[in-house]
């Protein structure tokens, strides 16, 4: 299938810095606007006065300790959010293919098979433990297939990457499947892991992804400049002096560190990394010196109001983050997938 | 691939020579499978948990009152082998067609969606509207319609390109796999068993009551679907070439669909998606009939064959009893990957 990603035309390369930085800081006042609405609203709605006291540290009403409990919640969506939504755009400069993403690309099927072989065959119970288990399972499968996907004629396609990592999905899952159905003491809270969700979350949880998070974060960004190379074609990127394959393998490993950590820390979710650097090409253009942190900011942006739709939609009860990214992320996956000039294999 | 199908400068008598040796070699094999199939239908009948010599089997069959045999091979053994070999035929049939049709051997019905459409309404189905047995069925084959009929529409842009359709059934088999997760994490513990069964495939407790309607829809379902296997080959050559050879391409396409979707979503109405047997048999009899000729026949005698050997394995071979898409998905897995691994590097043909 052709590529037909828009070359970074000079218009968009230049475009003014005034213009992104009015839309950084919307992203911004809408990353708060969500952070707030997430410790206010949930199946009891706290009224502001009450959310800058709870804030402040009291907790004597009923409403004051919701927020309490909602802050760890909404710190954690909104750090796996700038995971994914980070993880998604450099996973896509990397392989040069718009699709990429870590629910489509199997990585997440790959953590959750090495937490539940975890969980099974080696005792583990402390979620610390997950966080390791998970990020080897996800840059295993990352790489497996990376590889699979790039063999043959035309290197890493679209449509190859796409159908190795759902076939490799399906394959993980089953083995999921395998593994957990004879055990219902495991199955229980791997179902609600698998599912994805923030609801459990603590502050020691937040603190525990913090590092790892921190280094994918550092990792990812200091790539940017040579992904924009990257975008050119291997030859050209070689050509204007990058070490291609080292640019590579730094971007790829902290895309898999985000994922992997931000996975281990709220289930698989789907979409996220997809959709949203897509939503910010649209806005602020292919440079990924731009595209990187502003990818972060509105994944983040995203996974907190797909947290709080989730717990408004059904109160008193709660759809779960990852859902709603699925229901969210599919339509879009589907309109980017018409919009480009596939030609028939 | 054989010494005969290299191009050689030689006669009429040397191509007729070379259909002859392959038009043979593909009836042996399908009279092979049959005959393993008719083995394995057999065993499952006989054996189990107590053993029925083969003169009780058959008295059963022919309905006669054996006491202690009737019921245990009569009412629980016989629906589920027959259960077994039908939707085994269906998920053949159904996933080598979708595969021959996208001229790629990932696309199979399970990968695109169309399971998951069904395993979701039927999920939901299940925990939501507390349905019957029918009536689970019912919503399982409309959803896995229309989940089909969705994809070919988004799909469709002035013709369909395999390859769009592909991505986008990947797309919308993630939102409906993620359905199908909410609607289990609001079950009851009674119904999750009932359910689980929607997301692996399951023979267990299978009755004539299930096992009738596949039976139907394999009657009439997979005449149809031969009927047209002619063209399906054709436009194996591409769609352009199909239609200058005489072959209406959207029309068989959309009968095709039809048909192969109709059984696929009987089959998992009854049966819940049985991991990779629609993805796996196509492949398989690729491999073991050679170039040349349709696979439909074969590749739905493998399918069969698939079910019925997993399903008498994961009852009897481990320590505890698995359900069938369990074994299938365990053993599918790996040839799965290899699978993937030959075809990139092939570039992409059955």
């Amino acid at each position: 299938m052709a590529v037909t990603r828009p070359a970074p035309d000079a218009g968009a390369a230049r475009r003014p810095v005034r213009a992104r930085s009015l839309w950084l800081l919307l992203a911004l006042a809408v990353l708060a606007a969500a952070m707030l609405a997430s410790v206010a609203w949930g199946s009891r709605i706290v009224g502001l006065a009450d959310v800058a006291a709870a804030l402040g540290g009291a907790d004597e009403t009923i409403e004051q300790a919701a927020v309490t409990k909602r802050v760890p919640r909404t710190l954690l969506a909104v750090l796996v959010g700038a995971a994914l939504g980070l993880s998604g755009a450099v996973m896509q400069g990397v392989t040069r293919n718009p699709l990429a993403d870590p629910g489509i690309l199997g990585v997440n099927m790959g953590a959750s098979l090495a937490v539940v072989c975890g969980m099974v065959f080696f005792g583990l119970t402390s979620p610390s433990g997950y966080i390791w288990v998970a990020i080897g399972g996800a840059a295993a499968a990352a790489v497996f297939v990376y590889t699979v996907g790039s063999l043959g004629r035309g290197g890493a396609t679209p449509l190859k990457l796409a159908l190795a990592g759902a076939a490799t999905s399906a394959a993980f899952s089953s083995l999921v499947t395998a593994v957990v159905m004879p055990r219902n003491d495991v199955a229980g809270s791997f179902r609600m892991w698998q599912i994805g969700g923030v609801g459990g979350a603590s502050f020691d949880g937040v603190v525990r992804v913090l590092p790892f998070l921190a280094v994918g974060l550092v990792l990812s960004l200091m790539s940017a400049r040579a992904l924009n190379s990257l975008a050119l074609g291997d030859d050209l990127a070689a050509g204007l002096g990058e070490r291609v394959a080292l640019v590579r393998a730094t971007a790829g490993l902290g895309a898999v560190l985000l994922c992997g950590a931000a996975t281990a820390a709220a289930g698989p979710i789907m979409f996220v990394g997809l959709v949203v650097p897509h939503m910010c090409r649209l806005l602020i253009g292919v440079d990924h010196r731009w595209l990187l942190p502003f990818s972060a900011l509105l994944g983040a942006a995203l996974l907190t109001v797909a947290d709080v739709v989730g717990r408004v939609v059904a109160r008193p009860a709660e759809v779960e983050v990852g859902i709603v990214t699925a229901l969210i992320g599919a339509p879009v996956f589907i309109y980017i997938v018409r919009r480009q000039k596939v030609r028939a294999l | 691939m054989s010494a005969e199908t290299a191009i050689r400068p030689l006669g009429v008598e040397a191509v007729t020579r070379g259909r002859i040796r392959r038009t043979a070699r593909r009836g042996a094999v399908v009279a092979v499978l049959a005959v393993l199939i008719a083995a394995v239908f057999a065993t499952s009948l006989m054996v189990g948990r107590t053993f029925y010599p083969p003169a009780d089997v058959v008295a059963v069959i022919l309905g006669e009152q054996v006491p202690g045999a009737s019921f245990t091979v009569g009412t629980l053994r016989l629906p589920r082998a027959v259960l077994a070999v039908a939707a085994g035929l269906c998920f053949g049939i159904g996933g080598v067609t979708f595969q021959t049709m996208l001229r790629n051997p990932l696309a199979s019905p399970d990968i695109i969606g169309i399971s998951s459409g069904a395993s979701a309404a039927a999920a939901f189905a299940i925990v939501v509207l507390s349905l019957g047995r029918t009536g689970v069925s019912a919503v399982a084959i409309t959803a896995g319609l229309a989940v089909a009929l969705l994809i070919y529409a988004l799909a469709f842009r002035g013709g369909v390109a395999g390859t769009r359709l592909i991505l986008i059934g990947i797309g919308i088999a993630a939102m409906l796999d993620s359905l199908t997760s909410y609607v289990l994490s609001q079950a009851a513990e009674w119904d999750l068993q009932e359910a689980m069964r929607w997301l692996t495939g399951s023979l267990n407790g299978s009755t004539w009551t299930e096992t009738v309607p596949v039976l139907l829809a394999l009657a009439v379902l997979a005449p149809l679907l031969l009927s047209q296997a002619r063209n399906l080959s054709a436009m194996q050559l591409g769609d352009d070439t199909a239609s200058a050879l005489g072959v209406r391409v959207e029309r068989t396409r959309v009968i095709v669909i039809v048909a192969a979707v109709g059984l696929i979503a009987f089959a998992t109405a009854a049966a819940g998606p049985i991991a990779f047997v629609a993805f796996l048999s196509g492949p398989i009899a690729a491999r073991i009939v050679g170039p040349g000729g349709s696979l439909l026949v074969p590749s739905a005698l493998v399918g069969a064959l698939l079910v019925l050997v997993a399903d008498l394995a994961g009852q009897y071979a481990f320590g505890t009893r698995f359900p069938v898409g369990v074994v299938t998905g365990v053993l599918g897995a790996p040839y799965l990957v290899y699978l993937i691994v030959r075809t990139n590097r092939a570039g992409g043909s059955l």
